[in-house]
């Protein structure tokens, strides 16, 4: 009787999603009249485009140091086959047998982090899996078991990249404090690559820090925040930048990006950095 | 005619608003197995739309209230024509009945000390209702509907059923109430989605279905409000009480025509909104009539101060109660001194910061910014006089809520009279929800259990079930007029019912137009016997509009019989050619009951209606509730006989 | 005040199938698109099924899809669109329909009864609840659901796999998972109640990939990802996933 509550058995011969027999039939897999494509193949397009560059760089194991500036592609750079960068973050885990481009080795931080963040997985899903491109809109694959099991499953280990994100930003602020030296390793200078630096870190740190594994951690997991007055405040502050996580996501993706450009060209000798004392 | 379905069950509760929901849970609990039915989806009722509170006497935020304080002012708003039990009982019990609501996982807006706030409302003398934002009825709903579900989850574990002794009919309607002789056997029901018919046995029924509203053309209640319930008791044989007292909300939007009459709550007030004219006046202040003058402010600075230093300062008239409200508005735009679209200005944006504005009325910024593009943090609201609640509604005993002369028949919430006189104050409708739903629920599941236990239950015999049916399915099969044209449109007669009874029983009302009201009901109400619909019994919305065109027309009739007769001005009945309150009408009610006492409507004279009208004179109120006032303040009230008792 | 005539599209037929019927109809100033269905409903069509009640945005009935988004059809006002767009009105597509632009939203309140309910603490009575403001706030903003179940009609789990009905709760109803769980006096944990694993293993968390099609629609401006499911989803991983975690509840256990 109309309860509305009686079970539905799944009908699922044949047709599926929105075609399914029990609802409306419509041809047309959806009526969105607005441009809705924008958004994801913008997104796509600009995703590719990083990966497109970053992998380049990645394997180009040149132009990555121009005193006193490291592209943050190769920062900390842990082979012996880096360039040596005076007192910059050069540790020689990786001995003779690693003939690679140094950045292989850490840029698997950042890429997990960014991987397996909530914002990008939103942005990729839907960009690149079309699942789905956009809202209403159906997607293509016949089956869909989510995050359920591997290996979406291992989305869930974000926050140990979280973790590690944290560390390399603490080395790319590291690499920031270095530029501002000159050629010569003396402190007290200024060029237009340390403002290059200052914008990426900032971004970087705000991005890092407004992830959602973050918010949680600082006080998003805890029940009472009346009981933590020091961590509810922090929590306000990480979710007023968690609100812009998608836009710091971009902003930083296009720094650092823009940071290592810069250090390519005047590694390349394209460009002599401009000094400002 | 087909068989139709039977179930039994020992509590059938109609309509699953705060009352209803608060009956099924209390019936459930005492041991009945309950059975609800509602016209719309489960969690939709039109309850979802009280913004501002729940009113009850808790002293979370100023200490010195109490039960008493409550119990003055709901006498007070209703000008001492309630039912002074019912006031009693639900100033006490409805401290009670929130604290309930938190056990079942309510989260209200807090005060610094972690218990519930409690904001100021019109006719309140302290801050008292106990609020959510401006959505506290969603709340409400939300939380009842929730302990429904825990109270099914229980049963399921350990029946194997989540419906095994409470089970929610949503989508459906009842068209009657069907009895055994005298008393209740149940209720005749149709099925939205398909029209199939069904009939719940049931020693008790309680009638929860809310108002009238949809009978006028501005109003803030939604389709469901057509009366049902009042139609119901009616016709089973159940006065209805003082059905003349209809509330009209001093705010509601005026603007655009698609949204006139939705409601701007009275929060706005309470939270230091203010009513200006188009030349810029707090007209308020012109407004205050006798009875209230000490309690309200004089001045603009006096009514500022009250917000801060409540002990020390009187309310602005902003918050008044709501009969004095809305006719001063009225009187204003009659004046000429309206607003562009016919209303009076409401402004918050002058008195608070936008943030504030925001987070304390999210729903009404949200509204405005919506429907009408305008921003209430930064200009004024444009509002006018809505058509909100009933006040009047089958006369109940005040205790059991049991319908007069129909044992079994039980009724609560805005269907049931008298709790409010004849004017509610705000924030008094879901306390009353509460408090007598819970009530209800109770006395039904005991009259249930009593004749389950006694000489067994009453019988619903076939003839009834049969005739019900035919009456519903009449509007497939209408004819024309005898020359041969096609049947009403019945969309065309609710928009005219709606016109007559606006613009001739509305906020302001005079003889003539009453008696021209009336033969504008008889002339409809002929031709709604011809209202047609097209179409299929499944999901058809003209047909369920043709059937509570019956249940409109006899509520209507009784609106404007009562209005008619009561020759004096009080609450939510002003009479232009009475205006002024008439001390010796204080013991008076109205009683409206069905001519025809077997329920039939056919062989009704058109003329005389069907409608009967009998006036009773209440019991005296009790000493010790009476002494709560001042003999100064009494005077003004109470019919010389009462004071000398 | 101006009128024009606006060419509406609206699905008609039900179980056993239906097609976009064709309407010509006035629309006048400051009007929604729930007020040309009606109009319809008087003058064209009587017999149009169409579930609405409380015309402001508060109950969350009138739920359809316009121009194929899912959208309240109260609050979808004409002036969005030009004059001489086509609109085209269904009934939301991830529910069986029943006839019109009515569905068979059963499957939402079959979820609801899954969800274990508020479990009171049992050393408080009525009255003797004390909870600061900055700890309902989280859950109030979840408390502000109307039900339209916009969300729940969008989400592709359901919307695009019949078959996943049954494993998944959809966005609505994670949510109450996540409210009950961070509602200040939810004793369920000493009843012995876990809602993170139950959101997990019973609800189908997993199944949300975070593609946040429910904050887009959800009239009320709920940002259900981000405040419910991504939380919900972190509050997961510390009970399985991270050994911090699991390592300072450990030290502090021995501690207290």
């Amino acid at each position: 009787m109309a309860t509305g509550t009686e079970p539905h058995p799944p009908s699922s011969a044949g047709a599926q999603g929105v075609r399914d027999r029990s609802r409306a039939t419509i041809a047309a897999g959806h009526l969105r009249t607005d441009r809705w494509w924008l958004a994801p193949a913008g997104t796509a397009a600009g995703l590719l485009a990083f990966v497109v560059y970053s992998t380049w760089r990645a394997f180009a194991n040149a132009d990555y140091y121009h005193a006193p500036y490291v592209s943050p592609f190769y920062s900390p750079c842990l082979a012996q086959n880096c360039k040596p960068m005076h007192a910059g973050p050069n540790w020689e885990i990786f001995g003779p047998w690693w003939g690679l481009s140094p950045a292989l080795l850490i840029l698997i931080f950042p890429l997990g982090f960014r991987l397996t963040c909530y914002y990008y997985r939103k942005a990729y899903y839907r960009g690149f899996w079309a699942s789905p491109p956009a809202c209403a809109v159906p997607e293509p694959h016949k089956k869909y078991t989510g995050e359920t099991r591997f290996p979406l499953i291992l989305q869930n280990v974000h926050r140990y990249f979280f973790y590690a994100a944290l560390v390399v930003a603490g080395i790319l602020t590291y690499d920031t404090v270095l530029s501002f030296r000159n050629e010569k390793y003396e402190w007290g200078h200024m060029g237009l690559g340390t403002l290059v630096f200052l914008l990426n870190i900032t971004l970087i740190w705000a991005y890092t820090l407004s992830c959602h594994s973050c918010r949680h951690i600082v006080g998003g997991r805890l029940k009472h925040f009346s009981k933590h007055p020091v961590r509810y405040r922090l929590w306000g502050w990480v979710s007023k930048l968690n609100g812009r996580h998608m836009l710091l996501a971009w902003a930083s993706l296009v720094s650092v990006a823009l940071a290592d450009f810069y250090v390519y060209l005047l590694a390349s000798g394209a460009f002599d950095d401009p000094r400002f004392f | 005619m087909s068989v139709v379905e039977r179930q039994q069950w020992d509590v059938v509760v109609v309509g699953a608003g705060g009352a209803g929901l608060r009956a099924a849970i209390e019936a459930r609990e005492r041991g009945a197995r309950t059975a609800v039915i509602c016209k719309s989806l489960f969690g939709k009722a039109h309850t979802v739309m009280a913004e501002g509170g729940i009113a009850a006497a808790m002293g979370n935020v100023n200490s010195h209230d109490s039960w008493q304080v409550h119990f003055r002012d709901t006498m007070r708003g209703g000008k001492f024509l309630n039912q002074w039990r019912m006031a009693e009982l639900h100033a006490r019990e409805a401290p009670d009945r929130v604290w309930e609501l938190e056990t079942w996982g309510a989260l209200f807006d807090r005060t610094a000390d972690g218990r519930i706030a409690q904001r100021n409302f019109g006719g309140h003398e302290y801050p008292r209702l106990a609020h959510v934002g401006d959505r506290t009825g969603l709340e409400l709903i939300r939380t009842l509907q929730q302990k429904i579900v825990a109270l099914q989850q229980e049963d399921f574990k350990e029946y194997g059923d989540y419906e095994a002794r409470l089970k929610v009919f949503q989508e459906c309607t009842v068209t009657r109430v069907l009895k055994d002789g005298e008393v209740v056997s149940g209720t005749f029901c149709y099925e939205r989605e398909s029209g199939r018919f069904f009939v719940l046995e049931a020693p008790s029924v309680v009638l929860a279905t809310g108002g009238i509203g949809k009978s006028f053309k501005v109003t803030s209640n939604s389709w469901e409000y057509t009366g049902d319930g009042h139609a119901l008791a009616l016709l089973a044989g159940a006065p209805l009480l003082n059905m003349e007292f209809v509330q009209f909300h001093p705010t509601g939007m005026v603007w655009p025509p698609s949204v006139k009459g939705i409601l701007v709550t009275e929060s706005v007030r309470g939270d230091g909104g203010v009513l200006r004219n188009s030349e810029g006046k707090r007209f308020m202040f012109d407004y205050v009539p006798d009875v209230f003058k000490e309690k309200y402010a004089e001045s603009e600075a006096e009514g500022d101060r009250w917000y801060d230093d409540p002990d020390h300062n009187r309310r602005p008239p902003e918050l008044l109660p709501r009969d004095e409200v809305a006719r001063a508005i009225n009187s204003e735009v009659k004046a000429g001194r309206g607003s562009p679209h016919g209303g009076v200005f409401l402004d918050v944006s002058t008195r608070m910061p936008a943030e504030r504005i925001r987070r304390r009325l999210p729903s009404m910024y949200h509204q405005f910014k919506e429907l009408a593009d305008v921003d209430i943090t930064a200009e004024p609201m444009e509002v006018g006089p809505t058509c909100h609640y009933v006040m009047g509604g089958i006369a109940v005993d005040s205790d059991t809520a049991a319908a007069h002369g129909v044992p079994g028949l039980f009724a609560a919430g805005e269907v049931a009279g008298g709790m409010h006189g004849s004017n509610r104050l705000g924030g008094n409708s879901l306390s009353d929800l509460l408090v007598f739903g819970r009530r209800a629920g109770l006395h039904a599941a005991e009259y249930a259990a009593r004749l389950s236990a006694g000489n067994g239950r009453p019988v619903v015999d076939a003839p009834q079930v049969d005739a019900a049916a035919a009456e519903a399915l009449r509007p497939f099969s209408a004819e024309g007029p005898a020359d041969g044209g096609v049947a009403e449109n019945p969309y065309t007669l609710h928009q005219e019912l709606q016109h007559a009874m606006n613009d001739l029983v509305g906020i302001i009302r005079r003889e003539e137009e009453m008696t021209e009201a009336l033969d504008r009901l008889a002339a409809l109400r002929l031709r709604a016997r011809r209202a047609g619909v097209e179409g299929h019994r499944q999901f058809n919305p003209g047909w369920h509009l043709a059937l509570d065109l019956r249940n409109m027309l006899l509520v209507s009739e009784c609106v404007a019989r009562a209005a008619l007769e009561r020759t004096e001005s009080r609450g939510g009945h002003t009479r232009e050619d009475h205006p002024t309150m008439d001390r010796a009408w204080r013991r008076t009610n109205l009683l409206c009951q069905l001519v025809d006492p077997t329920g039939g409507l056919a062989a009704t004279d058109p003329v005389r209606g069907q409608i009967d009208l009998v006036r009773v004179t209440t019991e005296p109120i009790r000493p010790d509730l009476l002494a709560l006032f001042e003999k100064d303040e009494l005077v003004k009230y109470l019919a010389e006989e009462e004071l000398y008792e | 005040m101006s009128s024009y005539d606006a060419r509406f599209r609206v699905w008609r037929g039900d179980a056993g199938g239906g097609d976009l019927a064709d309407f010509s109809v006035e629309v006048n100033d400051g009007e929604v698109v729930l007020d040309i269905i009606h109009r319809i409903q008087a003058t064209q069509a009587s017999d149009l099924a169409v579930r609405w009640n409380c015309k402001a945005g508060k109950c969350g009935s009138c739920s359809a899809e316009i121009n194929g988004r899912p959208r309240l059809m109260c609050m979808t006002r004409m002036s969005v669109f030009d004059r001489e767009d086509v609109i085209t009105v269904t009934p939301l597509r991830a529910f069986p329909v029943v006839r019109d632009l009515v569905t068979d939203v059963g499957f939402n309140y079959t979820k609801a009864r899954e969800i274990p309910a508020f479990v009171p603490p049992s050393d408080l009575g009525p009255g003797e609840y004390r909870m600061q403001q900055e700890d309902v706030d989280r859950s109030q903003e979840f408390r502000k659901c109307i039900e339209c179940f916009l969300c729940q009609d969008t989400c592709h789990v359901v919307r695009d796999h019949e078959e996943n009905k049954t494993a998944f709760a959809g966005p609505r109803f994670l949510m109450r998972v996540a409210e009950l769980d961070m509602h200040p006096l939810d004793a369920a944990s000493s009843s012995g109640l876990d809602r993170k694993r139950t959101a997990q293993e019973d609800h189908g968390l997993g199944y949300c990939n975070i593609t946040k099609c429910c904050t887009e629609v959800c009239p009320e401006g709920i940002h259900i990802t981000d405040n419910a499911l991504i939380p919900l989803k972190e509050r997961a991983v510390d009970r399985k996933y991270d050994p911090v975690v699991w390592l300072g509840d450990r030290i502090r256990r021995r501690k207290g």
